[in-house]
C-alpha cells in the first residue's frame, strides 16, 4: 500500500529507529511499511496517523483509489 | 536492569532448551541402550529428551503471544508455515517410501527435528521474499 510515511518522517528529521520507538515497533517494521512491503493493521495505521496529526487517508493511499 | 525484547527472551529460552536437550539426551541414550534401567523408570528417562523438544513448540507459541510488533510476528508466522510445510511434506513422502520398503525406517522424533531445521528454511524464505518486495 502506497503511503507518505517516509516523507512525513523526513519532514520531521526522524530516523526509522526513532519513529519505531514512538510507535513501539521495530525499525524493520517502519522500513517495511515505508517501502510498501507490509500493510499495517488498522490500530497501527491509526497510531501512525495520530502521531503525525493526520487522518489515515492523508498518510495511506486507498488501494481501491490507486487502482481507479 | 535492561529489559529484554521478546525476541531476546525467545532466543534465550531456545538456548536453554538446546542445552537441556543435550544434557538429557546423552544420559538417556547411555542408560537405555545398555538396559541399565527398566520398567516405569525407563519410560520416564526415555521421555526426558522429548520434553525440551516439546518446549521448542511452547516457547514459539509464547513468543508469538509476547511479540507486540505485528510485522515481526508476521515474519515468524510465515517462517513457521514454511517449516511446517517442509516437515509435513518430508514426513509424507518418507512415510510412503518407507511403507513401500524403498527407504529405511526413520523414528518419529526425526520430524520435529526436520521442523526445527525447516525454521531455517523459513528464515531464508523471509529474506528472499522481503528482498524481492523491497
Amino acid at each position: 500500500m502506497n503511503n507518505r510515511l517516509r516523507i512525513l518522517r523526513g519532514e520531521r528529521g526522524w530516523s526509522q529507529q526513532h519513529l519505531g520507538e514512538l510507535l513501539s515497533v521495530s525499525r524493520q517494521s517502519v522500513n517495511a511499511i515505508e517501502t510498501g512491503r507490509y500493510d499495517p493493521s488498522l490500530p497501527l495505521a491509526f497510531s501512525i496517523a495520530e502521531l503525525f496529526g493526520l487522518t489515515i487517508e492523508e498518510v495511506f493511499e486507498s488501494p481501491s483509489r490507486s487502482i481507479a | 536492569m535492561r529489559v529484554q525484547s521478546p525476541r531476546q527472551r525467545h532466543n534465550q529460552r531456545v538456548l536453554v532448551l538446546a542445552i537441556a536437550y543435550a544434557a538429557l539426551l546423552f544420559p538417556a541414550v547411555y542408560l537405555l541402550s545398555r538396559h541399565l534401567v527398566s520398567g516405569p523408570i525407563a519410560y520416564a528417562i526415555g521421555v526426558l529428551p522429548a520434553l525440551p523438544v516439546v518446549g521448542f513448540f511452547v516457547v514459539l507459541g509464547a513468543y508469538l503471544i509476547e511479540e507486540r510488533d505485528e510485522y515481526l510476528r508476521m515474519l515468524i508466522v510465515r517462517q513457521t508455515l514454511v517449516a511446517t510445510g517442509v516437515a509435513m511434506t518430508a514426513a509424507t513422502i518418507w512415510g510412503f517410501l518407507e511403507g513401500f520398503e524403498l527407504v529405511s525406517h526413520l523414528p518419529a522424533y526425526a520430524w520435529p527435528m526436520v521442523w526445527i531445521a525447516g525454521q531455517g528454511a523459513g528464515a531464508c524464505a523471509n529474506r528472499v521474499i522481503e528482498r524481492r518486495a523491497a
